[in-house]
């Protein structure tokens, strides 16, 4: 088979396996090459399924607004698997004067974008969602936000773009990109060498070594966060739900089971042996938090835990598009952790970007040379 | 393992069985049949086929279907199931209630 397709796309996660079915459908022939053993390996199938605009940086909000308003209401039809998409809203809480600021900041900025969310107070809040703790005093309410099922999301993806004839190649890693007569035409991978007239790089973390190979640096380190799921229990709420001190996250998905992302304090220092591996101490500290809001979930049974890395850019938005020194690339990486719901909407923009030049949504400001130093 | 797998290999077309009915992860309710059509889909690790079934997600934690799963998925392949990387085990290994879970520490 050619090792050589109009596009060829670094990272089979959610945003590479998007991509590559927004481009199938615009007739370009695509390869994806993924290093790992399995598609949507990384933050892909280890995220807490948040499909929200509440809480984002204004310059990458546009697109997940995008996504929102045209791509997730029938992704499930589109993709042929039921991405379990719900749209019933985002509260995210606060307990304390501090978190009411911080909330109050977020909403102020988002509403400057055309969001609708605004702030509402603790009795409002068990109005919406009766199970919440008499500790939690306010929170920031987007209606239009929800949450979705990132494993079947990200497999429905790679499912309808394989059935299109785009090429997946799996423990395929690629280590170098290579320059033909100044425009990048090349991937070399451990095995193979594979030629397109655009590179897209959306590997994740694993994004910045790569594309070091053509002189040029994403400014982002790598962050291990961790979740949990209890077993199924009976309905209880459709909202996502977020803090403002960012000390937990989660929703009930369709199968009765509470995800819920959490963090211990010991993020930054994780061990780093290649893959990631809970620490001893978050899933009980998880717990602690998540019963001081939800006192109701204290017997739910916790069946399993997992950890993942998060491609952490040093502002916080993600690097997308061309890139002036390196004609021939386009970047889609470094979605900080929140990569999940933006997924369609980046993806889409992207594909049209590469197709048609230009993009229904303007990714300006999260280019590649946005990058200053301070002084 | 990192070997190469290329996703467009011709595995050959889903032939209905009789058996497909056939439930094979008891905790989520997943038939022979599911998992068939899943390998036809393109799922080809049992990592996937977890991720895209919920095969072995389970109160059990797959503990009793995997070993049944992964002969399912290897002769569909038309590979050897010693081929095929079991899904990662993870903790906790009994399902354990979240106010015990939090017990570890003093108030």
């Amino acid at each position: 088979m050619s090792n050589k397709a109009d596009v060829v796309i670094v990272g089979g996660g959610i945003i590479g396996c998007s991509i590559a079915y927004y481009l199938a459908k615009k007739e370009k022939s695509v390869i994806v090459l993924e290093g790992s053993d399995h598609i949507g390996d990384g933050g892909s199938s280890r995220n807490g399924g948040g499909v929200r605009q509440s809480g984002r940086d204004p310059r990458e909000l546009p697109l997940v607004m995008y996504g929102i308003k045209h791509l997730w209401p029938k992704l499930s039809e589109e993709l042929e698997v039921d991405c379990e998409y719900h749209q019933d809203g985002n509260l995210r809480l606060g307990k304390t004067e501090k978190h009411r600021q911080i909330l109050e900041g977020l909403t102020e900025r988002a509403k400057k974008v055309g969001l609708d969310v605004r702030m509402i107070d603790g009795d409002e809040v068990r109005k919406i969602n009766p199970y919440l703790s008499e500790e939690v005093t306010c929170a920031s309410w987007c209606p239009t936000d929800g949450h979705a099922n990132p494993l079947t999301t990200t497999l429905g993806y790679y499912k309808m773009a394989r059935r299109m004839g785009v090429r997946f190649i799996t423990g395929e890693k690629a280590i170098e990109l290579k320059k033909v007569k100044g425009k990048l035409s090349k991937v070399v991978t451990e095995n193979n060498v594979y030629e397109g007239d655009t590179i897209v790089v959306a590997a994740g973390y694993h994004s910045r070594e790569l594309v070091s190979t053509v002189g040029i640096d994403i400014p982002m380190v790598q962050n291990m966060i961790e979740c949990l799921v209890t077993e199924a229990e009976p309905h209880m709420f459709d909202q996502m739900l977020g803090t403002a001190e960012a000390d937990f996250y989660g929703h009930q998905t369709k199968h009765g089971s509470f995800v819920f992302g959490g963090t211990s304090g010991f993020e930054g220092v994780s061990k780093d042996n290649g893959t990631p591996i809970c620490n001893s101490l978050t899933a009980s500290c998880e717990c602690r938090g998540i019963m001081k809001y939800f006192p109701a979930l204290a017997d739910a049974k916790i069946v399993r835990t997992w950890s993942g890395w998060v491609d952490m850019m040093v502002d916080g938005v993600p690097v997308l598009g061309f890139v002036d020194e390196v004609p021939g690339l386009v970047l889609a990486a470094g979605f900080c952790g929140h990569g999940f719901g933006i997924a369609p909407g980046a993806a889409y923009n992207i594909a049209e970007l590469i197709t048609t030049g230009a993009s229904p949504v303007d990714m300006t400001a999260l280019r590649y040379d946005r990058f200053k130093a301070k002084i | 393992m990192h070997s190469v797998n290329d996703r467009s290999r011709d595995i050959g077309e889903f032939v209905p069985q009789p058996d497909d009915d056939m439930l094979i992860c008891r905790c989520e309710e997943i038939t022979k049949g599911e998992i068939r059509k899943a390998v036809h889909d393109g799922m080809w690790t049992l990592t996937e086929i977890r991720r895209y079934l919920r095969t072995g997600m389970g109160l059990c934690q797959g503990q009793t279907c995997s070993k049944l799963v992964k002969g399912i998925v290897a002769r569909e392949l038309g590979v050897s199931p010693a081929e095929l990387e079991p899904a990662t085990s993870r903790a906790p290994m009994r399902p354990t209630e979240m106010r015990i879970l939090a017990n570890e520490v003093e108030d």
